[in-house]
């Protein structure tokens, strides 16, 4: 069936198929790193942000995207790039495999949550698991970007 | 030194975290690529009596299947080593026979998902089962054979294949029967270690096609682009110089991706059909269809005197590969390369067998066997200490090999000569990591409330760096006609960082800043031989091979220079941005560059370094856990893992630090989460991350980090490896630390709730 998607801004036509999850919709559109890692909701990699909040995309079936802001990493350029330079003077990127869905979970946690502790940070981003780094460093980069001891 | 031992941010780090196109499915766009698929066997054992696909291929869009009776029956081992392998070829594209829940029983290619899944469905086999060999234990002689065909072997490893047995491996020094007889205390206790899945979060990738020069293009998400050359020549028959293997940024690794499990079959099928072809492995087949760590079972001897000395170290083991001997031999003897050279024993032995199952096949997995080894030895050392009520902390300062002493086993091979630790400040790590853990403080345990114990323990290991006498890399500086360099390294950065750590070695030497110096990781064509990004070599092996490249270009700039400027070499100071001419005169690099290469010098200067080590020093780690076990539930909390590493000197301190973090926190999923279930035939059921619970975030609680560099006089800049030997000690660790906060010893990883809720019920009722 042909949907209007509304990504970083601009409308898309896309046809999609019955049963069709968000994931491969906006992979076949060319978001790219809207990438998936386990197929079972869980591991955050394939996170878009709906209406600001973090949605897992590989289980979220296209059709709800539909009259709804898709954000993915290309539509938030600037705090990705913000987010980048903390993350990476930390050394704390490794395969990078895992941080499309990762960044966009920050940004979205910076945008709902005031100076959260700790173990806040830490709820809010469970769902975004990480192989590679053990999650220290990347506590670091964050408490850094929120600005936050 | 400039850039040797800098945090500099990671050179490729920037472009991944913003999401920049550089993954195998990122840049595998266009060429309408055939979906490749596999159909895989239902049964853990059976032959396929008849196989029909003469419906499956009459479906509209299908390309082409092949069963065993298409392809050739060469044998061969899929596993990323040197050649000649020291791995059984026991493997075929497709058999009779098939071994676990899992193995190819067709190739089905088509023009899309939905074609490939409808014909595979339409395909009758007809199988015999036979019994499955499900019990590792049960492996040898069994009355189910699970090759009945002798395997090629490269040298004997001890491959009898009519016992199930893959390989064999002894190492020995001293009498250890001797030894243990004339010991006052002699502890005796089995462990076992689970499979573990590497869990990386890119599954595995590869699609090819045939280029314009008739050549077969493999991109793949691999740690070892030339193995996999190699491998596609040999079993589809296909000249070395028609393979170009291009490996993008690598989603993780950890060793899964040092075995090549799939290229093959994408690769066969543009072969055959001459079109391009992509087989990607979704979640569960990156779980089951590809290799594991070995699972073993461990039985550690171990004799001492009542003051704590230890006199022969013991080590019986029993491996088990799976369907097939991926690196079967090599993990197995890292087990013994890496425990016995630890402790200052007269006497020392490693011994056992790997045996064949019909399970997922083993193969490489990031500590490789000393993982394995050391939570066996390590605990033993802990459960020795409690038996003559002795400080672990206090045995093992009476025991562990110094920086400077002759070790019989640290040459890993039998009948080598004995070697001298080099670098090793493993005593300072273990002194450092007790401050950060507080452990006169907190050692063993203290209670919380009725309900909640909190215990510390700890553990030490080693690993090596690169093989020695063997691995052997290569790299190659360019200077570019502008003045800036490119890099060419075979070594494959999945993550850990490789990359920018060669840039920072050749920046160093060249006096330039890491931005000036390209690295090219990514084509087989153009890169020089490397074996891979295995074995703990990036740094240290192909390290020191960008160090000769890096010497000899400098000598070759000023070579270059005197000749153009008609000055005498000795005239001439390079500074890296310029050369100083002694009357006064300077000439920027820029400049030397250019005229280098064009009409004037005709002297386009590109240097190569190789090296190979003959000795393969080990980095140590002392490991210090803290948990807190809920009394009522046996639920095991991490509250605090403090990690002291002696790398050698330390080239970037927070690409080191990461490693560390991320080894921990893997070895923490090992100690207490991560654990495959099979159903009763065979069939693998935590075949998902739903079911197989990697840690997250909330599960590792705090991981800290300190180095205590030493200098090692073979690695580049003093460096040693890091990459494997900071997996080790978590398991140990934890596993002590919750002896010493319920008194339940478990010997059988992964410390589940469970089984810590039982243990405690079962000494109250002893009690
Ligand atoms: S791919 Fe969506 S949660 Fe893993
Ligand atoms: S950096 Fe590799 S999975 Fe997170």
């Amino acid at each position: 069936m042909e949907i209007k998607l509304k990504i970083n801004g601009i409308s898309k036509d896309i046809t999609i198929k019955e049963g069709e999850y968000l994931q491969s919709a906006l992979k076949r559109l060319g978001f790219l790193n809207v990438r998936k890692g386990c197929e079972t909701g869980s591991c955050g990699l394939c996170t878009v942000l709906l209406d600001g909040k973090p949605t897992l995309s590989c289980s979220t079936l296209a059709v709800r995207g539909i009259k709804k802001e898709i954000t993915t990493l290309e539509g938030e350029s600037v705090e990705v790039a913000k987010f980048a330079e903390v993350l990476t003077d930390e050394g704390a990127d490794q395969c990078g495999y895992c941080s499309p869905g990762f960044t966009l979970t920050v940004i979205a946690m910076k945008r709902e949550l005031e100076s959260p502790t700790t173990d806040e940070i830490k709820h809010y981003l469970t769902g975004n698991l990480c192989r590679c780094t053990g999650y220290m460093g990347q506590l670091r980069a964050v408490k850094k970007y929120m600005e936050v001891k | 030194m400039g850039y040797v031992g800098k945090g500099i941010k990671k050179i490729d780090g920037m472009g991944l975290i913003k999401g920049a196109s550089s993954y195998t499915e990122d840049i595998a766009l266009g060429h309408n690529y055939l979906t490749v698929k596999l159909l895989r066997s239902p049964h853990a054992f059976a032959r396929i009596k008849k196989i029909d696909t003469t419906i499956a291929s009459k479906i509209e869009g299908i390309e082409c299947i092949l069963t065993y009776k298409d392809v050739t029956d060469k044998r061969f081992t899929l596993a990323g080593q040197s050649f000649p392998e020291p791995s059984p070829h026991d493997r075929r594209i497709l058999g009779e026979y098939v071994r676990y829940v899992g193995d190819e029983v067709a190739i089905v290619a088509g023009t899309n998902e939905e074609t490939v899944l409808k014909a595979m469905k339409l395909i009758k086999v007809d199988y015999e089962i036979l019994e499955p060999v499900l019990d590792f234990e049960k492996a040898i002689d069994h009355k189910s054979i699970i090759h009945t065909e002798k395997p090629y072997t490269s040298f004997n490893f001890g491959n009898e294949h009519m016992r199930n047995i893959a390989a064999q491996d002894l190492l020995v020094e001293g009498d250890v029967e001797e030894e243990l007889a004339k010991s006052d205390v002699v502890i005796e206790h089995s462990y076992h270690t689970q499979a573990q899945i590497h869990g990386m979060m890119e599954n595995y990738i590869a699609v090819t096609y045939m280029d314009f020069q008739e050549r077969m293009n493999i991109i793949s998400s691999t740690q070892i682009p030339f193995h996999v050359r190699r491998h596609v020549s040999k079993i589809l028959d296909i000249p070395r110089s028609k393979i170009k293997v291009i490996k993008p940024r690598v989603g993780g690794g950890f060793g899964g991706k040092q075995t090549a499990p799939m290229e093959i079959y994408p690769a066969l099928i543009t072969k055959v059909t001459g079109k391009p072809a992509k087989l990607v492995y979704n979640r569960k087949e990156t779980h089951t269809c590809t290799t594991t760590r070995h699972e073993m079972k461990l039985t550690v001897k171990l004799g001492a005197t009542k003051d704590g000395i230890i006199n022969a170290v013991d080590i019986h083991g029993l491996s088990n590969t799976g369907a097939y001997g991926e690196h079967a031999w090599t993990v197995f003897s890292v087990v013994g390369q890496k425990t016995l050279p630890m402790y200052r024993a007269k006497a020392r032995r490693f011994y056992g067998e790997v045996v064949y199952t019909n399970m997922t096949t083993a193969g490489a997995f990031r500590g490789y066997g000393a993982t394995q080894g050391t939570f066996a030895l390590e605990s033993a050392v802990n459960e020795l200490a409690k038996k003559l009520d002795m400080d672990p902390s206090v045995i093992r300062e009476k025991n562990l090999v110094k920086q400077g002493e002759v070790n019989p086993t640290l040459n890993s091979f039998v009948g080598e000569k004995s070697i001298v630790l080099d670098s090793s400040t493993l005593d300072e790590c273990i002194t450092r990591g007790k401050e950060m853990i507080g452990w006169d403080k907190k050692y063993p345990m203290q209670m919380l409330s009725p309900t909640k114990a909190r215990g510390i323990g700890m553990a030490v290991t080693m690993q090596g760096s690169g093989i020695h006498g063997i691995d052997t890399a290569s790299a190659t500086l360019k200077l570019n006609d502008d003045g800036f360099y490119t890099l060419l390294v075979g070594v494959s950065d999945m993550g850990q960082g490789c990359d920018t750590v060669v840039a920072q070695m050749a920046a160093e030497i060249l006096c330039v800043p890491v931005s000036k110096i390209i690295v090219n990781s990514t084509d087989t064509d153009v890169n020089p031989y490397d074996p891979g990004a295995y074995a703990s070599s990036g740094t240290y092996v192909t390290g020191n091979a960008v160090i000769k490249a890096a010497n000899l270009m400098v000598e070759k700039i000023v070579a270059g220079a005197s000749k153009i400027l008609d000055i005498s070499e000795e005239d001439i100071e390079f500074n890296g941005d310029s050369l100083l001419l002694k009357d006064g005169k300077e000439i920027s690099l820029d400049e030397i560059a250019y005229r280098l290469v064009a009409y004037e010098g005709q002297n386009q200067i590109i240097t190569t370094g190789t090296w190979g080590g003959h000795t393969s020093p080990p980095p140590f780690i002392a490991g210090f856990a803290e948990v807190e076990v809920d009394l009522e539930t046996g639920k095991v909390e991490m509250i605090d893992y403090a990690a002291v590493v002696d790398c050698g000197t330390v080239i970037n301190p927070n690409l080191a630090r990461i490693q560390v973090e991320g080894g921990v926190a893997q070895g923490i999923g090992l100690a207490l989460f991560e654990d495959i279930k099979h159903d009763t035939k065979g069939k693998m059921i935590s075949d998902t991350f739903m079911q197989y619970k990697i840690p997250s975030r909330c599960d590792v609680g705090d991981i800290r980090v300190e180095f205590k560099p030493s200098f090692e006089h073979t690695g580049p800049f003093g460096a040693k490896s890091i990459g494997e030997v900071v997996i080790n000690t978590s398991a140990p660790a934890i596993a002590d630390a919750v002896a010493n906060a319920t008194g339940v010893r478990i010997r059988t990883l992964p410390i589940t709730p469970e089984k810590v809720l039982m243990g405690m019920l079962n000494t109250k009722h002893s009690n």
